[in-house]
């Protein structure tokens, strides 16, 4: 929690201003009582209304001033806590932008938002109420602590019983509770966890009729996290009623020693009067301590949430002298590659990968399912580093070159197609921010998508995502192609990029795009020979190992998994001529 | 392949009076489910007030009546009443809070429940147009302010209205006139309540209503991460982030604020209203209407009065925030849900696959026509092949057939029964599925394809997964069966999840088969195991495929090319090739390139 305060560091000046303002309005609230028993006793019982109406005046102006007091704390107090969290909410933003496909997945994204939004927003609460309370609680118990000390020191000594027992019991309250409030977090995150799944898989939801399935599955997240949260309320709302008989005891203590006190001549009956209304002024205030420590505790759990992503160690960062000279050529070499997810050298998805890729030049990876086509492809761009080996790409090691700058030189079509809301014009400037409009319609065409773009009735400025027009899978692809070719990268990662597209549609992208980008590395990771027939290298993966590699020619010759491909494809397609 | 949407800017949403009586009275049915607990607190609420009125009329008394006269004997037991009287208002505080926290729980969980049952049964076309941010957002950063409102809001008001209630009865009792006096400032504060809280509504509404937009655009992002690397977007990413937190801050302060002022500004009248009673009661003194201690006495009770008046000011801020939530949520249980079966519906039993469009024609929207007069007959056992550039209208087809939409001209029939005349649950079920984009729960690998039938035995199931040749890869995975998947499925290729979406469309045993480009991301020797096994299960039932690879449509009883949302061939595959139409031309070029090699290896 304190980590985190230092966001507040900027705003010092609302945050100082805040409590000095509650402190006017405290005060000027303080004065109220005693100038309203002056109007009684000086006024009233004098019958002096000119004293009356004086006092009473000044009464009104002070309120004013106290007034001022309270809206200027309101306004300081709010704008120090809304600053702070959206301060907190900017790093947090930040550093998931940061993070590593691993570090993501370790948190999940149902978590990560979460943990952005609630969370939070519990400390931008606890910061709020602090401000806004801080002083009054403090200020009444200092101030009742003085004048009880200053009437009687011996019987404050039952202070010194009731208070570190009070202090015992909210600080083990508090800490058994914060856990409790991690755990109800936790559940929450899981309740966000199934909402988010139903509505990216509604369609499946509904395509198997598991509407009642998926019902009884929220209904357990939703009773555990009602679980959660009331064992950890319950426990915290056990605070105040014992931090009340404490107190309250303690007044009866204060009566009885008192009482003796006063037997013995040692007090007056006024002081004792005077001292039991400290008592419960410091009762009071510890009251209100103890309620904004009630949200501090559910806060602290939210901290420690935010904290662990922002103390996240980032596993792919750039070195220490990173170096920013762009990409000038797509050459890549892999050497004695070899990678697993976990780090485990027992399950390694790529076993000592080994290849060279010339500039300008095509090549092909092809296996079957699983075999690690994607994960390879991977590396280039660092999403994952290697376990062990190395990635050369324009003869540098891919973990010297500064992030940004190795990724600026490529461009990479992923399996899954992720578009994002926005207009297919904006979609595509993903891969180019400053693209002119002439420049996004060349990418569009090469990617064979500007004329179904044209035949949309708003064009290139048809809105994706919500409110957006329904596009078919090979539609979204292509828009994802033109996104990936439209800066020219020096290397182009096609992940499966034409699976949904017509054989026809993909020669076409294929032709066009040779003649679009000279120059460029392309990798292409396809299912059909008719993808790959024209690299001027294939890689043959099985298993996380390369089996084979040459042309289309040699592997014909040479490997027996590819021929058996080859066959399996073509085997069909030889015509029968009727 | 998905399309996440982000939160664009609706219109301007304004919360009238109207609407938030209505809203405060959904939220109090679903209190007052807990009418008998919630009479409790305020029960045990009257207690606490009462036994704090006692606390000082005691401490006075023992001073009074015990220390003064030096009578320790009856100190000690007037000490022992108060003790036990102190305990009891504890135990009661605490029973009125936890019996509170415990129905504004449930409250809470029941709203929460009422909402996903409804998301449940909302047609497709709602999730496809909101960003899920968005709803998830409402579904727990708006009931949360809820629950903070319930939580604390309502035991609060009670013990106001109590305090309230009896002070105004003992001034009433002491001096009627000065009662009246004092009362002049309520009118203007009921007043001045009106105006801030419509303030504090609307930017409460407001800020609820910018979270939900940064939720959304929150969860695209990290849904969408590794895009937003790739393209080295963070930074833009970030500015974009930043402009709607720099919102949602701006918007905060102006609710917190006004949320903020309603104490001061009730001071402010409070002490006016001293004023006003010390200045008229004074004078009322000097005429010798009442007595100087009559007014000290009433003084004292108006700052009892004016304490819990200002308590239900700020009371009525919270709940302020708890409407403009509540609105939020109810919004979404207000949606239209999918129109329900008729009632005269069929239940669909022992389907036998004979599926028939009848003239259909389909849009999205209005000016973008999908389908255009689709009409074909699929006999019972028949695999039909859709063929056809993208965006022809394929997957439309497929989802007309699901009911996801309704056609906006034409009939579709299954076994002869008008589709929109069976409960959709028969027919869902009747049909087995393998979508375009392949959802995976991040349950066990187990689960997943347990999905297509939950009654299903553990042998079921990996019999399933050996067909869809599933199997092997699932063992090597580190838990074997019981892996369960990360979230969007991240450590699984493409590949290996269509052969999970494929067993679990095995495990379903469904009368319909519909694959829609079902293998389009696994590899060609792959496919072939599982459209081997696949023609086994594709016997006797009727099957749609939805493919580019001709040999994946090669055996189809039936091939539709559908170009621009028309049927303009139709048959089977050797037909086809003699018309030496649009299929011609799609083969031929396939598989051009790939003979003009093979002319050229057989020189060798």
């Amino acid at each position: 929690m304190k980590k985190l305060l230092s966001y507040l560091k900027p705003y010092w000046k609302p945050t100082l201003l805040a409590p000095i303002l509650m402190l006017i309005e405290v005060i000027c609230d303080l004065s109220q009582p005693t100038l309203l028993a002056s109007i009684v006793d000086n006024g009233v019982a004098k019958s002096n209304l000119p004293y009356i109406l004086n006092t009473g005046a000044l009464m009104l102006g002070i309120a004013l001033i106290g007034m001022a007091g309270g809206m200027g704390c309101s306004v300081a107090s709010s704008i120090a806590s809304q600053n702070f969290g959206a301060s907190v909410r900017s790093a947090v933003f930040k550093k998931i932008q940061s993070l590593s496909p691993l570090n993501i997945d370790r948190f999940k994204t149902s978590s990560l938002v979460t943990r952005l939004t609630n969370d939070i927003t519990q400390l931008q609460m606890v910061v709020l109420m602090s401000l806004r309370i801080m002083v009054r609680a403090p200020l009444l118990f200092i101030g009742g602590i003085i004048m009880a000390v200053s009437l009687n020191a011996r019987l404050t000594l039952i202070l010194t019983v009731s208070i570190p027992l009070l202090a015992a019991v909210i600080y083990y309250r508090m800490k058994k509770s914060m856990p409790l409030f991690s755990f109800m977090q936790q559940k929450l995150d899981r309740v966000n966890a199934v909402i988010r799944e139903n509505l990216s898989g509604i369609r499946l939801v509904k395509a198997f009729v598991r509407a009642d399935h998926e019902k009884k599955r929220f209904a357990t997240a939703n009773d555990e996290l009602m679980h959660a949260t009331l064992r950890a309320f319950n426990l915290i709302i056990t605070m105040i009623p014992m931090v009340m008989l404490i107190m309250n005891f303690s007044i009866v203590a204060v009566l009885w020693f008192g009482g003796w006190d006063i037997n013995r001549g040692n007090m007056e009956v006024g002081q004792i009067i005077a001292f039991v209304n400290y008592i419960t002024q410091i009762l009071f205030s510890l009251m209100m301590i103890g309620n904004i420590l009630l949200f501090v505790s559910r806060a602290s759990a939210s901290a420690e949430r935010v904290n662990e992503v922002l103390d996240t160690d980032i596993d792919i960062k750039n070195a220490d002298n990173p170096d920013f000279t762009p990409l000038s050529s797509g050459e890549v070499t892999f050497e004695k590659v070899s990678f697993g997810y976990s780090g485990d050298k027992n399950q390694l998805v790529l076993k000592e990968i080994s290849f060279h890729a010339p500039s300008g030049k095509t090549i092909a990876i092809l296996g079957s399912t699983g075999s690690g086509k994607s994960t390879l492809v991977n590396l280039i761009p660092r999403f994952y580093d290697v376990t062990s080996g190395r990635v050369m790409v324009d003869k540098r090691d891919v973990r010297s070159i500064d992030l940004y700058t190795l990724r600026s030189g490529m461009g990479i079509v992923p399996q899954d197609t992720i578009l994002f809301s926005g207009t297919i014009k904006d979609n595509i400037r993903w891969g180019k921010e400053d693209a002119t409009d002439e420049e996004i319609i060349e990418a569009a065409r090469v990617a064979q998508a500007h004329e179904f773009i044209m035949s949309l009735p708003e064009g290139y400025n048809t809105q994706l995502g919500q409110r957006g027009v329904n596009l078919s899978g090979g539609q979204k692809q292509r828009i994802a192609i033109a996104r990936a070719i439209i800066k020219k990268p020096p290397i182009l990662i096609l992940d499966d990029s034409t699976s949904a597209v017509d054989v026809v549609t993909e020669q076409r992208i294929q032709k066009a795009l040779k003649e679009f980008i000279t120059g460029s590395t392309i990798f292409i990771i396809a299912q059909r020979i008719s993808s790959v027939m024209d690299a001027d290298k294939i890689l043959v993966l099985n298993e996380g190992r390369i089996e084979a590699e040459g042309t289309h020619e040699e592997l014909l010759k040479s490997s027996p998994i590819y021929q058996d491909i080859y066959n399996s494809q073509l085997g069909e397609g030889v015509m029968v001529d009727a | 392949m998905h399309n996440p949407g982000r939160g664009h800017h609706d219109a301007v949403y304004v919360v009238k009076p109207k609407d938030a009586k209505n809203t405060l009275k959904r939220l109090w049915w679903y209190l007052s489910e807990h009418k008998i607990r919630l009479f409790l607190v305020f029960f045990l609420v009257a207690i606490t007030s009462m036994l704090t009125l006692m606390g000082p009329y005691l401490i006075g008394k023992a001073i009074d009546n015990y220390i003064i006269p030096r009578d320790f004997n009856g100190l000690f037991r007037l000490l022992m009443l108060m003790a036990a009287i102190y305990i009891l208002m504890s135990l009661s505080t605490w029973l009125q809070t936890r019996t509170m926290i415990n129905v504004a729980q449930l409250t809470i969980r029941n709203m929460r429940k009422d909402a996903f049952d409804k998301l449940e049964i909302l047609p497709i076309n709602f999730f496809d147009t909101r960003s899920r941010g968005d709803i998830m957002s409402r579904l727990t950063n708006d009931i949360d302010l809820i629950n903070n409102a319930l939580s604390s809001s309502l035991t609060q008001i009670f013990s106001s209205i109590i305090t309230l209630t009896g002070t105004v009865i003992l001034m009433l009792w002491l001096s009627p006139l000065l009662t009246g006096v004092s009362m002049i400032t309520v009118p203007i504060m009921l007043i001045t309540t009106n105006i801030v809280t419509k303030h504090t509504r609307r930017y409460f509404s407001e800020q609820q209503r910018v979270l939900g937009i940064l939720n959304g655009f929150a969860e695209e992002n990290i849904s969408g991460q590794k895009v937003v690397k790739a393209f080295v977007r963070e930074n833009k990413e970030i500015e974009r982030f930043e402009a709607t937190n720099k919102e949602l801050k701006n918007v905060g302060i102006k609710a917190q604020i006004y949320s903020g002022i309603m104490g001061p500004l009730m001071n402010v009248l409070n002490n006016i209203g001293f004023a006003i009673v010390a200045l008229s009661g004074g004078w009322l003194a000097v005429q010798q209407v009442i007595t100087v201690g009559t007014i000290a006495i009433f003084i004292n009770y108006t700052r009892q009065f004016t304490r819990p008046l200002n308590e239900l000011a700020n009371q009525i801020n919270t709940i302020q925030s708890a409407i403009a939530s509540a609105e939020r949520l109810f919004q979404i249980m207000d949606e239209l849900p999918e129109p329900p079966d008729p009632p005269d519906a069929i239940e669909l039993k022992s389907v036998k696959g004979d599926v028939e469009f009848r003239n259909v024609s389909f849009s999205y929207k209005p000016d973008e026509v999908v389908l255009k007069n689709i009409n074909f007959h699929a006999y019972p056992g028949q695999t039909i092949a859709l063929v056809g550039p993208t965006g022809a209208g394929k997957t439309s087809i497929i989802s007309l057939l699901t009911r996801f939409y309704d056609p906006d001209s034409g009939d579709i029939f299954i076994d002869g029964y008008n589709i929109q005349k069976i409960t959709r649950k028969s027919l869902r079920s009747s049909l087995g599925i393998v979508l375009q984009d392949t959802y995976l729960f991040s349950e066990s690998v187990k689960e997943n394809i347990r999905y297509g039938r939950l009654g299903a035995t553990d042998e079921e199931v990996k019999a399933a997964a050996r067909l869809a040749n599933a199997e092997q890869f699932i063992l090597s995975l580190p838990e074997g069966y019981d892996t369960i998947l990360s979230e969007d499925g991240g450590d699984l290729s493409q590949g290996q999840r269509q052969l999970l979406a494929i067993a679990r469309a095995i495990l379903a045993d469904p009368a319909i088969l519909i694959l829609d480009e079902a293998t389009s991301s696994v590899d060609t020797r792959t496919e072939q195991h599982i459209q081997e096994a696949m023609l086994k299960l594709m016997e006797g039932r009727t099957s749609f495929v939805i493919a580019h690879r001709l040999s994946t449509i090669r055996k189809a009883d039936m091939i539709l090319v559908i170009n621009d949302g028309e049927i303009i061939e139709r048959g089977n595959h050797t037909q086809l090739l003699k018309e030496k139409g649009f299929y011609y031309n799609l083969y031929m070029s396939q598989f051009a390139h790939i003979l003009h090699q093979v002319e050229v290896c057989k020189t060798y």
